[in-house]
């Protein structure tokens, strides 16, 4: 089925050297959705291993009771929000959405290229600054220490009296408009750049869930921006909107902030959601099972995922019927996730698997993603909630869903793509040593959790009592083992980098049916200049 | 060292509970699995709906594990080298939508159960107002003739045979046991929350704002709870110590502590607490 494109990509072969721009111009001024996409990737390997090392660093501290290595609550709250901000900002969404999404979505569309190239190009370069004010907001003065959430008064000008606030909140500034340029791009892209005969419901799985993380981009962002705004002129400028004692509110900070904050958690998965289809899909050689109801499972997810913010604010003291209301509609999002997941199994079923590294990673990523899920739907209850919110439930839930579920995605996509991406085998053998030193390091980090959360123990605490040290320390030992699976990552890269193995078109075989199959390993600088029809 | 040093805390702490500590505490302890034991009806509902979730949601869970595991074993290439092609079976995607739906009103209703009694007391035998200060808690006792005071966290250097590291005060916050306690949060600076996890109490210390919600302890003894927002350098070290006591008790204590804490004068000098909150304040 790869025979049909075989002519299209001898004619780009020769043309390549007519194209290809110079260094400089070619990855400071790209304009290629592909070399765009493996800037992202590369920045977000980057800040993931920064991400990374904090939280080593902050396992260090919580291995045992007392304070070891950080000199102050402060420094720790500083550590605790960059970790958090980097992690979502600059390591998850830049891997899915910049990375996977600008190599993939114009490629599986058959389109040749985003519909903005330049825009993209922006999109990237203000990840960057963005990025170097979070490092900043990190190590000027005290460091900015709200948590990510950046609640007032705490994140104002009479508490967080230094720049190292003000930068961060710039960082988040710079991250947004990164990422809603992005959202604009590919959702014009999607639109209007696909090829003849690709209709909505032929359009892979993978363009879907970009799509619906795009139109959530696009309209949460800007409320977060505004948010923003208003806490940087309630620091700088003398305006009030979160502070009482000039007739503002600190509990409007927290609905506009959920109201972008809990989309985002959706947009960090969806896109995880789409490689996971493929990867299953191919593995299994089987198309995916409820192709329509996955598609409209997204959708779903990403439209309810709108009126369920304040779940994160049941002890802030909103009236019961608020609450009882929210609580109803956190709930309602276990339905289309839950049809995903037994989707993905009933592809599984019947299919003929091959246990490759990023089928591991896929079935890792649906087990824990699973684990993740019915924990949220034990945390969605207003009532049970009272006694779990902002313990360690709360922390272990949410890596469940993202530390596990979101970069077990992205690590199912980076097996699934890099030769198509490099051109290049990744060494199989090392790949299942990283998945299987990633599943036991996170799972013995974060399984724990659990119990220190149902335990009481708070969340953003250097030191706590001495009855938690049990779990902290197995917690922490979990977290050594999982940086070290980091390690065997890298060395998975270096393997495949100085590979001389060489790759077909489609080397996964009759299992992978998207169009980026069809076309080269890697692709030829420009694809399709001339369209693909699709049937 | 640092060991033998736990070790003989350990000794002194389990001494000293028998020796000059109150005659019962909840604490948490090392290893512990689940909840701390409940000691409100608003901690037994949570405890059991949770129990009801817990259940079902472990069985949901390991139902995954184990097709996606047989799924993984039978569905090999090497025992089913056909795949087959089917993508479709509407029965299967109607059964899959429908039974979360079934199992999400099954805890729903309990829950919303729950949500509504744990919200407010209607008829409160006492009335406590808790304001959160960076790093401490005040406590004020509006319809006991406004007595009035802080509790700070007892630094490690002043902790005394049986106090627990992280977790006692100077001044306890005491209420009598079996009586419906209206609390009242707010804050003077940042957001604190105000947790005290085996009374299955939880609400933010918001400025500017009021947040209401009740307890009833079901017996004499100490509680102890956290603070649970983040708020600042020393959010780790301003712990929540609740003493219930009898009726009886509770009288002679409140006798007792409208001399200790005379209204209208500041809080009481807390010695370790105000100077750790003191340099804390020239950090910054």
């Amino acid at each position: 089925m790869s025979a049909t494109t075989h002519e299209h990509n001898d004619a780009h072969g020769h043309d390549d050297h007519g194209h290809a721009p110079g260094f400089v111009k070619r990855w400071l001024f790209s304009t290629n959705h592909k070399d765009i996409g493996s800037l992202y990737l590369i920045f977000a390997v980057v800040a993931g291993i920064v991400g990374l090392l904090l939280s080593v660093y902050m396992r260090m501290e919580l291995q045992s009771p007392g304070l070891q290595y950080f000199k102050s609550g402060q420094e720790w709250n500083a550590t605790v929000t960059a970790h958090g901000l980097i992690m979502i900002f600059f390591a998850v969404m830049p891997a899915m959405i910049g990375g996977f999404g600008n190599w993939f979505v114009p490629i599986m569309i058959g389109a040749p290229d985003m519909a903005f190239p330049r825009l993209n190009n922006i999109s990237f370069w203000l990840l960057v600054p963005a990025f170097a004010l979070v490092m900043m907001g990190l190590f000027t003065g005290d460091g900015a220490g709200p948590g990510w959430t950046l609640y007032p008064p705490l994140s104002n000008a009479t508490y967080h009296s230094g720049p190292s606030m003000d930068y961060t909140l710039f960082a988040l500034h710079l991250a947004g408009a990164s990422s809603l340029l992005g959202a604009i791009n590919f959702i014009t892209t999607i639109f209007n750049m696909r090829a003849p005969g690709m209709t909505l419901h032929k359009m892979p799985l993978f363009v879907w869930s970009m799509l619906v993380t795009a139109f959530l981009l696009l309209l949460s962002i800007p409320v977060l921006a505004g948010a923003i705004t208003m806490l940087i002129t309630d620091r700088n400028f003398g305006t009030a909107f979160f502070d009482p004692q000039g007739g503002g509110d600190p509990v409007l900070f927290q609905h506009l902030f959920w109201f972008f904050g809990h989309p985002e958690v959706y947009i960090m998965i969806l896109p995880g959601f789409g490689i996971v289809s493929h990867v299953i899909s191919t593995f299994a050689k089987k198309p995916i099972f409820g192709y329509l109801g996955m598609a409209y499972a997204m959708i779903a997810i990403g439209v309810v995922g709108f009126v369920v913010w304040a779940h994160h604010m049941f002890t802030s003291g909103m009236s019961v019927d608020t609450r009882a209301y929210f609580m109803a509609a956190t709930m309602v999002i276990a339905v289309p996730t839950g049809i995903k997941i037994f989707s993905w199994i009933a592809t599984m079923w019947g299919g003929s698997i091959e246990m490759k590294t990023p089928m591991l990673f896929a079935i890792g990523f649906i087990f824990l993603f699973t684990l993740g899920g019915v924990t949220g739907i034990v945390l969605s209850n207003a009532s049970v909630d009272q006694i779990l919110h902002n313990t360690y439930y709360v922390v272990a839930h949410f890596h469940y869903v993202l530390s596990l579920g979101a970069v077990f995605s992205i690590f199912a996509g980076f097996y699934y793509w890099i030769g198509k991406m490099s051109g290049r085998q990744y060494p199989e053998f090392w790949g299942k040593v990283h998945f299987w030193m990633m599943f036991v390091g996170v799972n013995l980090t974060f399984f724990p959790q659990h119990f220190l959360g149902l335990a009481g123990m708070p969340r953003r605490y250097p030191d706590y009592p001495d009855a938690f040290a049990g779990w902290n320390l197995v917690s922490s030992i979990g977290a050594y083992i999982g940086a070290l699976s980091m390690l065997v990552f890298l060395y998975v890269v270096y393997q495949t980098f100085t590979s001389k193995v060489k790759l077909a078109e489609n080397y996964w075989g009759e299992g992978a049916t998207t169009l980026e199959w069809t076309i080269a390993s890697p692709p030829p600088f420009h694809t399709f200049e001339e369209l693909p029809r699709v049937r | 060292m640092q060991v033998s040093q736990r070790f003989r805390a350990a000794i002194l702490t389990l001494a000293g509970t028998c020796l000059v500590g109150p005659a019962w505490a909840q604490a948490p302890h090392n290893w512990q699995l689940g909840f701390q034991p409940p000691h409100s009806p608003v901690m037994d509902s949570i405890e059991g709906l949770h129990s009801m979730i817990l259940w079902m949601m472990a069985t949901v869970t390991i139902f995954v594990a184990a097709l996606l595991l047989y799924a993984s074993w039978r569905f090999s290439a090497t025992r089913n080298p056909a795949a087959s092609r089917v993508s479709h079976h509407t029965a299967l995607e109607v059964a899959w939508t429908v039974l979360p739906v079934l199992i999400l009103v099954i805890i729903a209703i309990p829950s919303f159960r729950v949500v509504y009694f744990e919200d407010r007391t209607t008829d409160a035998d006492l009335t406590i107002k808790v304001v959160g200060h960076q790093w401490f808690w005040e406590y004020t006792y509006p319809d006991q003739g406004n007595i009035n005071f802080s509790s700070y966290m007892v630094p490690e250097e002043d902790l005394k045979p049986g106090q627990l590291r992280n977790l006692d005060v100077d001044n306890r916050i005491v209420v009598p046991a079996g009586k419906n306690v209206r609390i009242l949060t707010t804050s003077a600076d940042v957001i604190h929350s105000f947790f005290i996890p085996s009374l299955g109490v939880q609400r933010y210390a918001i400025p500017g704002r009021t947040i209401e919600t009740w307890v009833r302890v079901d017996k004499p003894g100490v509680y102890y709870g956290q603070c649970n927002q983040i708020c600042g350098t020393n959010h780790s070290m301003m712990p929540i110590s609740v003493e219930a006591m009898t009726d009886q008790g509770f009288t002679a204590w409140i006798e007792q502590a409208k001399t200790r804490f005379a209204t209208g004068d500041a809080p009481a000098p807390a010695g370790g607490g105000q100077r750790l909150a003191a340099v804390a304040d020239t950090q910054r």
